[in-house]
């Protein structure tokens, strides 16, 4: 299939890591990404903060974009926080035809419309929902057979639960745990699954930050998880990047890899850790490289 | 009307005075679906075990007595059905089994009731939570403008029934923040141009190292609140006014991030981390900048050491605007007032239960009351369940109502 790619900014940015894991994945899923390189940040909560106006704006020229996307079925994203900050702009921008009419008036200046009713998924929502988790298991290589894995999902891909379309016939607040099963893994449940990285607060109160990253990452270790998955980079920045320091912060050691969502994938599928990016994790992903070269013969990890 | 079932409470019991540890006590009753747990509750208590400690009054989900956590969720437990109970947990509770237990981040004083003098009333009185009339007070009423009043309106939707405090996730961590029940509260007089200290109470909440700043935009508030009031929307209100409209240079770096974060975005189309957090304090050379970059060398070491930053892409803006996002900050940021389009004001077309008011315009600039508060016009969404339709169970957030 093919989508409108939005690979949002920290995936180019500190996180490169996981733009690169998506596009390595993606052939393997038959999905063709057109990225929509011209877009702009979706404001990640910030500039909605400073003007929604603006936010709604810089967010409806995206879904412009994505929409001249010739063939495309819907536009992707790769953070829950993009996910989140534009569900919101979207609610605002199809409620009404006169506010929409307002900001395409803003838009003609670049001879772009944001038509009324987007389909912009995550690629975890594209993963269950367009893909299927049946094609899923077929295509995995190397089933993540004994990894025991703790899904972390970001505060803005599972609330709030309305605008997020999360219900009975589309239970997305559990599509990561049915990934990792559909891969062969273990899900570990502990408290921290549905809570905040602590992210949005880094600069304000980076004392209650790296506590929120630093008590999930422990939560899950009591629980015995050998890795995290997000689907978010900017949980990822908290609690993998920032991990050494959430560790000073809360008093223990951690040292728990967190792995994006399309590496665990493209490890299921076969690709190398390196291929995907793993040497550039802060915490290294032992745990997960010990794994995946102790139980599939002859599919070294590449490390 | 559906069939009496089984359904299992599984109750969390704890005294503190007793000195023992907390357990659980698991108890049957047929009931209908559409009962609530409180109705379960007190069967219980009648028939069973009248130690059971539980909060209530009016069963009605006016008076905000019965808050507890069902299924791992805040909610009123004489508006939640025990049909949708059930399944409330992200899904999981398929067991059939209703685990109630008392609010989060406050103490238990007994069971399922909580000390809400120690957190939730402490914090609301904190935030002056009465008018502080402009002067000189009108000789006949004050006139305040409809959009104004149906904007407040939300907040005081608000029966403080304490679930949004039960699992604010900033305040877990943090438990000196204001949270998302008091700063509501500060809302209601922040948006409400009768009120004539506006800039001092903004000032006062974002100097607060535990006020508006401390919130982590985790959404939880929005999705416990059984009255719609959307708290975080309240609490992104009072940063865009605090920021925007009275320019208060707050010591939390909460406007200086924000505005660094327009900046780099304006300037390079996407963000640019290595510039975000020195700026977020004043620049790289600011004082306040100096310590907090040090602190963050080792962090920024590792992450060059990985490769996942090179001093090329730290140093160099790689990705520039392109001319027509910069054209669009220019237009809308030099607009005379901001737009914003509330839509517990203006309502959404297409869906009936959230039609606008249609007996009023819908002006897309506000008449320009004292603070630029929302525009747009509409009804307010009451998320109180009826027992109208009992084989209808009420779903778990349908008023959330968006920022503004």
């Amino acid at each position: 299939m093919k989508v409108a790619y939005w690979p949002g900014c920290v995936s180019r940015g500190f996180t490169p890591e996981l733009h690169g894991a998506m596009a390595k994945v993606a052939p393997l899923l038959d999905i063709e990404l057109v990225e929509l390189d011209r877009a702009a940040c979706c404001g990640a909560g910030v500039i909605a903060e400073h003007n929604q106006e603006l936010a709604d704006t810089l967010n409806a020229r995206t879904f412009a974009l994505a929409q001249q996307v010739q063939g495309a079925e819907l536009m992707m994203n790769i953070c829950s926080t993009c996910q989140g900050a534009q569900a919101e702009c979207q609610r605002r921008l199809d409620a009404t035809d006169e506010y929409r009419a307002h900001v395409n008036e803003t838009l003609s200046a670049e001879g772009l419309q944001y038509e009324r009713g987007i389909n912009n998924k995550n690629f975890l929502w594209l993963l269950v929902e367009e893909i299927g988790l049946d094609a899923l298991r077929e295509k995995v290589k190397r089933p993540l057979t004994g990894l025991k894995v703790g899904p972390f999902y970001g505060c803005y891909i599972v609330r709030p639960v309305r605008r997020l379309g999360i219900d009975d016939e589309n239970p997305r607040d559990r599509y990561l745990q049915m990934v990792i099963e559909a891969l062969g893994g273990t899900v570990i449940d502990y408290a921290g699954v549905y809570k905040c990285c602590g992210f949005p607060i880094v600069t304000m109160n980076k004392k209650a930050s790296l506590t929120m990253a630093g008590r999930h990452i422990g939560d899950a270790l009591d629980a015995e998880a050998d890795c995290l998955v997000v689907p978010c980079p900017l949980c990822h920045l908290n609690l993998d990047l920032q991990q050494p320091a959430a560790s000073k912060v809360v008093g223990r050691e951690l040292g728990l890899p967190v792995l994006h969502l399309p590496q665990m994938v493209g490890l299921a599928l076969g690709l190398s850790p390196k291929e995907l990016g793993m040497s550039k994790h802060v915490v290294r992903p032992k745990s997960v490289i010990d794994w995946s070269t102790s139980v599939v013969a002859g599919a070294g990890a590449g490390w | 009307m559906s069939e009496p079932r089984e359904f299992t409470l599984r109750i969390r019991r704890y005294d503190p005075q007793s000195g023992k540890a907390a357990s659980w006590d698991n108890h049957t009753v047929s009931m209908k679906g559409h009962n609530s747990v409180l109705d379960a509750i007190l069967q219980v208590k009648d028939d069973k075990d009248g130690s059971i400690g539980i909060r209530c009054s009016c069963q009605q989900g006016i008076c905000g007595s019965c808050a507890v956590r069902i299924n791992g969720k805040p909610g009123l437990a004489c508006s939640t059905h025990l049909q949708e109970a059930v399944v409330r947990e992200h899904h999981g509770g398929e067991d059939g089994t209703i685990t109630v237990e008392p609010m989060g981040n406050m103490p238990v004083l007994k069971d399922l009731i909580v000390d809400m003098d120690a957190v939730h009333w402490k914090k609301i009185r904190r935030v002056t939570p009465w008018l502080l009339a402009k002067q000189p007070v009108p000789e006949r009423e004050y006139i305040v403008p409809h959009e104004n009043m149906i904007d407040v309106t939300q907040t005081m939707a608000c029966i403080q029934c304490g679930a949004c405090v039960s699992d604010c996730l900033s305040m877990e961590v943090d438990p000196g923040f204001i949270g998302p029940a008091a700063l509501a509260k500060a809302y209601r007089f922040v948006g409400d141009p009768r009120d004539a200290e506006h800039e001092e109470r903004l000032k006062d909440l974002s100097e607060d190292e535990h006020g508006i700043y401390d919130c982590t935009h985790c959404f939880n508030c929005m999705d416990a609140c059984p009255k719609g009031v959307a708290p975080m929307s309240q609490i992104m209100r009072l940063r865009r006014i605090a920021g925007s409209d009275h320019e208060i240079d707050d010591r939390n770096n909460g406007h200086r991030h924000e505005l660094a974060f327009v900046k780099n975005i304006k300037k390079n189309g996407l963000l640019h981390e290595a510039d975000l957090l020195p700026d977020s304090y004043g620049g790289k050379l600011h004082p306040r900048a100096v310590p907090e970059l040090v602190s963050s060398l080792p962090t920024v070491l590792t992450a060059m050491q990985r490769g996942k930053v090179t001093p090329a892409k730290a140093l160099l803006h790689q990705h520039k605007a392109p001319k027509e996002v910069k054209k669009i900050f220019e237009t809308i940021d030099g607009r005379e007032q901001r737009v914003e389009l509330n839509l517990y004001i203006s309502g959404i077309e297409d869906e009936p239960d959230r039609a606008p008011h249609t007996d009023r315009p819908t002006p897309l600039v506000p008449p320009a009351p004292a603070d630029k508060s929302p525009t747009f016009e509409e009804a307010p969404a009451d998320k109180s369940p009826t027992f109208e339709e009992p084989d209808q169970p009420t779903g778990p957030d349908d008023s959330e109502s968006e920022q503004a």
